[in-house]
């Protein structure tokens, strides 16, 4: 039985309460009330359920929203009506409340969709795309969006809702096509030019951009039928008909934007761009993201290339001219399959390492081969040296608690002695139901964990060769019968026993607690260490947490929230809850220490998981970049070296660039959406263990 | 009067030494076979790492038929004992009769033994593999009170897939630093692309589409797939696609399912599926 509806009186009740601060003796809730009330109880409901949400951001937002609500109704579907309201939402928190109304303001630009269409939203298919785009690019390329699809060659732009076609699969494809003809105009080469200053020439440089965006998905489309022959059949039906064949040049394999400018030239003033469903934009800001990156990707090449030779010669002698050794053969065809090139080093090929591939590859995209200059005369960065004056006080603090530590410096290839003093501190505990309240808002994963963990657990394991045991072990009683037979002693271990699989194992984790988790990493980084609590605890392994933080190399902290020794009980619990934001990341000392800690539990397996949010870094410059990260990489292969093994959790966006140097290829996991480390955390502890 | 029991057939831990006659199929992807030929002729016992499905166990093949020597295959399990590899004493009607385990039966008949994914089986096997792949080369079998000594003929070779990551299955040191490692990789388009017409008899444009499939779902190891989608997995699709299966089922039900149960990345993989045919 449907609700009755809400009677104008009652509307003008709740309304006046919702939007209250907004209100005044001019601008009342009662015009709206009257127009709310002739909708659907179902629809009012929505819209009051609405008004409770955008008024926890702002009231005015909430009033718009309000006056707007029952024009939306009469035009758009409910699909198109939750988008047109994430979008209103969006630009507010972007952009502001003048923009934000005005897109609630704005119902006539959504309704060339409403007609019975079925709109697909970047929202629910972010994630897929983001995945295709990973698969296409070969690395992440962010999503994100916009009123008109472009991109600065790191991030896709897409628009936030596409409704030109009736389902939602069709609509969805334009997406998908969209996505890719953006990836492909970084892919082969369309920003080679200098676009705008080609488009400035003309005296309607919009016109001329749009027209060149045209000519550019003309000749990206030959392209990609090359290789994705699915999704240039979905363009070529979309496009409608054949290719102008004024446009046919741009077919050719070798193509280049070059040839879209040639065309531009010829038919500017003739030809228009066609109102196609699949539109880009290109923009004057991808120049300056691309030159920066050229920029950037040219110092990281000479250091990377510096780094390479050296461990080549194996530190027999300072070479200089490093970079003038190199040599790099990009084929001649830039292939439509994959970017082929040759390192050479002295005229011998070497393999290059990821990182460098990457980086070649990066540059082949951008400038279509590899320039001379960067192979020679590119300065170094000078050596730096130490800011810090090494002489200074480094033993004298041996006060009570402080431990020192080394640290390795990577540049003297030695360590720096006790560089750094450590202390042990206790966290002070949060009173409140920060667990509980944990516990409750994921009541059913919490269930579902601690299932999967007693299966872990629950394994149950045959033992063979018992003295003591409820069955006969036939095997073993058939080799004592020969052994016997054979004149060896019968032996007394006969019998089998159904045991509980022993994990001889001891797991410390090691938690972020610098200043950068602030806010939500924060409070994602506490909620998984309750989970991983719960979950571990049903597992029985022995486990302990610790936080670490520090502001330069005399304050290293370490924060006991449990030790090996403690059972998880309220203290532990009081003192998750009053995990905090502390310093920096000076990591080297931390995972010594730590190391120390573990080793000395006696446990056959090891493990030194870190939670953590980005590099290493101090306050001091000196530990940032390659020294901090240097001097982590040290620590951990004194741990490995002593038996523990490392692992690191990450929600680092960038970690690729050097936690497989820090940890190794497999031992690290990035966990991208923070929003699910807490229920991540546990499941990979499971699959690290399992 | 005791029930007789059946005489065991001795064969029964043999079933899998074969002699390969015909030629297995495999395309070199760099210098593997010289290595492996070398690493023969000088006893040296031989690691081949790689991901799933690259080829590894063809290759051994295919070396075992080129060095003219019997294989035995052991697939390592996590209940895999010292004693399954080197063999026991089994009782017959009142007698006693030792059977030799496969890694005893290969060191006699100087074949190539090849343990696959060795990380799976119990860490006491790697007692028995020590003595054995060092230059010593013998195989000490206690109970039987016999030392065998391993003829030149004879070659050791395992395998082990470094992607995993649980820190159980790690092999140790000790027992890595005994062999010479081949790193075996998935091979390049153009060859992949060879590889999967020959083996399914497919044309260049589903093997081309295949290998383009393949390397994007290589892109995403690390970004949510564990490992990307194998040759052996593109070899399969193409065997459906062949019997005219269309390639978007084809490749769903041989690639997408096989790599991932994540209904999000189901649709990623598909996506791809759609794009490259």
């Amino acid at each position: 039985m449907t609700a009755p509806l809400f009677t104008e009186a009652e509307l003008y009740k709740q309304l006046d309460y919702l939007l209250g601060p907004v209100l005044s003796s001019r601008r009342t809730a009662a015009p709206l009330a009257s127009r709310l009330a002739p909708l659907p109880r179902m629809q009012q409901d929505f819209v009051l359920h609405w008004i409770e949400v955008i008024a926890r951001s702002n009231y005015e937002m909430a009033y718009q929203f309000t006056a707007a609500a029952p024009a939306a109704y009469a035009r758009l579907d409910p699909t198109a009506i939750d988008a047109w309201i994430i979008q209103a939402m969006d630009t507010y928190d972007r952009e502001g409340l003048h923009r934000g109304s005005q897109i609630f303001r704005q119902i006539e630009s959504w309704t060339p969709i409403a007609a019975g269409t079925q709109v697909a939203t970047f929202e629910e298919h972010a994630a897929v795309l983001e995945l295709f785009v990973c698969g296409l690019a070969g690395r992440r390329l962010k999503l994100d969006t916009a009123g008109e699809p472009w991109t600065d060659t790191e991030t896709l732009y897409l628009p936030t809702h596409i409704g030109t076609l009736p389902t939602k699969a069709e609509n969805f494809n334009i997406y998908k096509i969209l996505a890719t003809l953006l990836w492909a105009q970084g892919r082969y080469g369309t920003f080679h030019a200098d676009l705008a200053a080609a488009c400035g020439t003309y005296n309607d440089p919009q016109r001329a951009s749009a027209l060149l965006s045209h000519l550019e998905s003309l000749r990206l489309e030959a392209r990609i039928a090359r290789v994705l022959p699915g999704i240039a059949r979905d363009m070529a039906r979309l496009r409608g008909g054949s290719v102008d064949r004024r446009c046919a040049a741009l077919n050719a394999p070798d193509a280049s934007v070059h040839d879209s400018l040639q065309l531009l030239a010829k038919f500017y003033g003739i030809m228009d761009a066609p109102r196609l469903a699949y539109r880009t934009a290109l923009r004057t800001e991808t120049v300056s993201v691309r030159d920066a990156r050229i920029k950037r990707e040219q110092g990281e090449l000479a250091a990377a290339l510096a780094e390479l030779a050296q461990a080549h010669d194996a530190g027999t002698k300072p070479a200089p001219e490093t970079l003038e050794r190199f040599r790099i053969n990009a084929a001649a065809t830039n292939t439509d399959d994959g970017l082929d090139f040759e390192l050479r080093l002295d005229g011998a090929p070497v393999a290059p390492p990821g990182k460098v591939t990457q980086l070649i590859e990066s540059i082949l995209q951008d400038l279509g081969g590899i320039p001379d200059d960067y192979l020679h005369g590119a300065n170094l960065p000078p050596e730096a040296h130490a800011g810090e004056d090494e002489h200074a006080d480094a033993r004298k603090e041996h006060e009570d608690g402080v431990h020192l530590y080394n640290e390795w410096d990577h540049r003297r290839r030695h360590y720096r002695k006790n560089w750094c003093s450590l202390r042990e501190l206790d966290i002070s505990p949060a009173s409140g139901s920060f667990v509980e309240d944990t516990l409750r808002k994921y009541r059913p994963q919490v269930s579902q964990l601690k299932r999967t963990f007693e299966m872990l657990r629950g394994e149950d394991k045959v033992l063979k060769r018992q003295a003591v045991g409820d069955d006969i072990d036939f095997d073993t009683l058939v080799a004592a019968y020969a052994d016997l037979k054979t004149g060896h002693e019968l032996a007394d271990r006969l019998l089998t026993r159904r045991s509980r699989n022993e994990r001889d194992l001891a797991a410390l984790f090691m938690v972020d607690m610098s200043g950068s988790t602030r806010g939500w990493i924060n409070d994602a980084e506490r909620e998984a260490l309750v989970m991983l609590c719960e979950a571990l605890e049903v597992l029985g392994d022995r486990y302990a947490i610790y936080g670490f933080s520090g502001l330069t190399r005399k304050r290293c902290e370490i924060y006991r929230i449990k030790r090996f020794d403690e059972p998880y009980d309220d203290m532990v619990k009081q003192r998750i809850a009053g995990i905090t934001p502390q310093d920096y990341t000076r990591m080297g000392a931390a995972i010594r220490h730590l190391t120390g800690i573990l080793n000395a539990v006696d446990a056959r397996t090891k493990l030194l998981i870190t939670l953590s949010d980005g590099k290493p870094d101090d306050y001091s410059d000196q530990y940032r970049g390659e020294y901090g990260i240097e001097d982590t990489r040290q620590a951990l292969l004194e741990a490995h070296r002593s038996g523990v093994k490392p692992f690191c959790i990450t929600i680092d966006h960038e970690a690729r660039d050097y936690l497989s140097h820090l940890y190794g290829p497999v031992s690290w996991t990035l966990v991208d959406d923070v929003k699910r480390l807490p229920l991540k955390v546990a499941d990979i502890y499971r699959r690290l263990t399992a | 009067m005791p029930t007789k029991i059946a005489p065991l057939a001795r064969k029964s831990l043999q079933s899998e030494v074969r002699v390969i006659d015909t030629e297995p199929y495999y395309e070199a992807c760099g210098n593997e076979i010289t290595l492996f030929e070398a690493a023969y002729a000088s006893t040296l016992p031989v690691l081949l790492k790689g991901p799933t499905g690259c080829g590894k166990t063809r290759f051994i093949e295919h070396m075992a038929w080129k060095l003219k020597r019997p294989l035995v295959t052991v697939s390592c399990h996590d209940d895999l004992t010292a004693a399954d590899l080197v063999g026991r004493y089994l009782i017959t009607s009142n007698e006693t009769v030792w059977v030799d385990g496969p890694l005893a039966h290969a060191v006699r008949a100087g074949a190539i033994c090849y343990l696959d994914e060795v990380v799976e089986a119990r860490r006491d096997t790697t007692v028995v593999i020590h003595p054995l792949a060092d230059d010593r080369r013998i195989l000490p079998m206690e109970k039987h009170g016999e030392l065998l000594r391993a003829p030149p003929e004879f070659l050791l070779a395992m395998s082990y897939n470094p992607g995993y990551q649980s820190v159980l299955k790690e092999l140790k040191q000790s027992t890595r630093q005994r062999f010479v490692a081949i790193d075996f990789r998935y091979p390049d388009a153009a060859l992949e692309e060879k590889i999967i017409r020959t083996e399914s008899k497919a044309g260049s444009a589903t093997a081309a589409a295949l290998v383009r499939l393949a390397q994007m779902t290589r892109n995403l190891k690390g970004n949510g797939l564990d490992e990307g989608a194998s040759t052996r997995l593109l070899v399969h699709a193409a065997k459906l696609i062949v019997r005219g299966i269309t390639p978007a089922a084809a490749c769903h039900s041989a690639i997408a399912e096989a790599l991932s149960d994540d209904p999000e990345m189901l649709r990623a993989v598909d996506e791809f599926i759609s794009s490259v045919f």
